[in-house]
């Protein structure tokens, strides 16, 4: 790899290795302090690197200079000496000089140990997906604001009150213990699941930014699944649904960035290896007593990795909608199980089932109810199309749906 | 909205009224699609619970029997709590009960 491309590929790896390590030996008072030092190595790697060479092992050379900049900070901020080195101290047992530990162990540690600090429930979910993205994935600021389609003050300040919060409520940055996980873990999968939609279903016409958003969230949760403690089979199941909805990602934007509807896939376009990987972990979730609603939406996404419409197909996503629906109501779901009712049981059925379902001011309402009106009253399907034209805000959905009107018109 | 109670009854001992197992696949299926019709529509008040077949009765005279049976026939198949603006609306979706294609009924009471 060539300079230009080895620093970007190694801060997004090593960055967060290292924000990790630092903020675990520092505690949550020091983030800053951890991110400074880091990007600061970074620069030093920029600099050194375009006059003596790239050294033969990347990443050590920065582990190094990381701490050795730590050290140089300890000995310079008297302050920091004072207050941190005696609490390092006394974690590390009076040690004289304090260690960075750079172990694959200690690295992997650390993660997993920010990764519960991040998803705090103390702070807001868009907050914890932030903070998780700038102190885990390594995503700048910028980045952030145009992942969430907003701007760079918005998400420092978001950032920062997040900081503020994990700070005044003293979280530790500390090996969850197994209590802390079993009742922490639904929350840290939450975020990845949502880390995860972000990148999958924004709005942002950034495609390399949302398939970046999807491989963090897949890393995070590989990490889940390599730790003994947190390789629960719901972790496994999320991770399943995210290899299988990622198989997919090449498939459903079309060359101008458009989306393509599911039925309207090129399956040769379809990452094999990534269908391969989901259903390993799906299997892998399949233990334990605990139906979660990770598993059931992995089962669903592990049916759609069947392109080809069988009755068994469609029966088994039908259920699993109506047991995802009985755990947990969602509009979105109420809408995905009568589509699906539609393939098992008729296209009039699923109508009288839709129009039950009282959700009148959702676009997608009105777009399932205008392709299952179409050819059997194509009136009636027109109105909720263009129902849906105006409920609409993306121009990805409103290209889609005035496909289907001009369709309509056309046969009409 | 308010709260109501559906209990479904029908009879479980009466040898020829029993369906096949074909027809119980079928009467199964059919449960679940009326579940999840009222998932939804987000009309579960309660989550589901399932209730053990077995059962037993304590009758007046205090003597205790094995089964769900009192004197007559029918017992509780099981019961789902739902969210309905009144009783026609309960009744309405009571309707599509998979209870009523055995032979079943669906006892319904608001909850105050």
């Amino acid at each position: 790899m060539e300079e230009k491309e080895l620093l970007p590929h190694l801060f997004r790896t090593e960055y967060q290795k290292m924000v990790s390590v630092l903020c675990y030996t520092f505690g949550i008072e020091h983030i800053e302090v951890a991110q400074d030092i880091v990007s600061d190595t970074f620069l030093s790697a920029t600099e050194v690197w375009s006059i003596k060479g790239i050294p033969e092992n990347p990443p050590a050379w920065l582990y190094t200079v990381a701490k050795n900049k730590t050290k140089n900070y300890l000995k310079r901020d008297s302050l920091f000496e004072k207050k941190i080195s005696e609490e390092i101290r006394y974690t590390t047992l009076a040690s004289e000089q304090i260690e960075i530990d750079m172990s694959q162990k200690n690295i992997a540690d650390s993660q997993l140990a920010m990764i519960f600090t991040v998803c705090d429930p103390s702070i807001s979910n868009e907050s914890q997906i932030a903070l998780a993205l700038n102190l885990l994935c390594g995503f700048g600021i910028q980045e952030i604001a145009d992942a969430f389609l907003t701007n760079k003050e918005v998400v420092y300040k978001r950032i920062n009150r997040a900081k503020e919060k994990l700070k005044e409520a003293k979280i530790k940055i500390e090996q969850p213990s197994k209590l802390a996980i079993n009742m922490r873990l639904e929350t840290v999968l939450t975020t990845l699941y949502l880390l995860f939609s972000e990148g999958y279903y924004s709005i942002s016409q950034n495609t390399v930014l949302r398939k970046d958003l999807c491989a963090e969230a897949m890393r995070l949760n590989y990490l889940l699944v390599e730790n003994e403690d947190t390789n629960q089979p719901q972790v496994n199941a999320l991770l399943a649904l995210m290899c299988f909805h990622a198989s997919r990602f090449e498939a459903r934007t079309d060359d101008n960035g458009e989306l393509v509807l599911y039925e309207d896939q090129d399956e040769s376009r379809w990452d094999r290896k990534l269908m391969e990987r989901g259903e390993y972990f799906l299997n892998e979730a399949a233990s334990g007593d605990k139906l979660t609603k990770f598993h059931l939406e992995a089962g669903i996404a592990y049916w759609h990795t069947h392109k080809e419409d069988t009755p068994e197909k469609w029966e088994n996503i039908l259920d699993l909608y109506n047991h995802l629906l009985i755990l947990e109501y969602s509009p979105i779901a109420a809408l995905n199980r009568t589509f699906a009712l539609a393939k098992t049981n008729g296209k009039e059925q699923a109508i009288l089932e839709a129009e039950k379902l009282n959700l009148t001011t959702n676009l997608f309402y009105h777009s399932l109810l205008g392709n299952l009106y179409s050819d059997l009253d194509d009136k009636k399907a027109l109105a909720h199309f263009e129902m849906a034209i105006v409920l609409a805000h993306s121009s990805s959905d409103k290209s889609l749906i005035l496909k289907n009107i001009k369709r309509l018109k056309k046969e009409g | 909205m308010n709260e109501f109670l559906l209990v479904f009854r029908r009879d479980y001992q009466t040898r020829e009224d029993q369906p096949s197992p074909d027809q119980m696949q079928e009467h199964f299926k059919n449960w679940k699609n009326w579940f999840g019709s009222i998932a939804a529509q987000d009309k579960l008040a309660r989550p589901l619970q399932r209730w053990d077949g077995e059962g037993k009765v304590v009758n007046h005279d205090k003597t205790i029997l094995n089964g769900p049976y009192a004197e007559i026939k029918e017992s509780i198949g099981g019961l789902i709590v739902i969210k309905a603006a009144n009783y026609e609306e309960a009744a309405e979706i009571a309707k599509s009960c998979p209870i009523l294609e055995l032979g079943g009924n669906v006892e319904i009471r608001m909850a105050l």
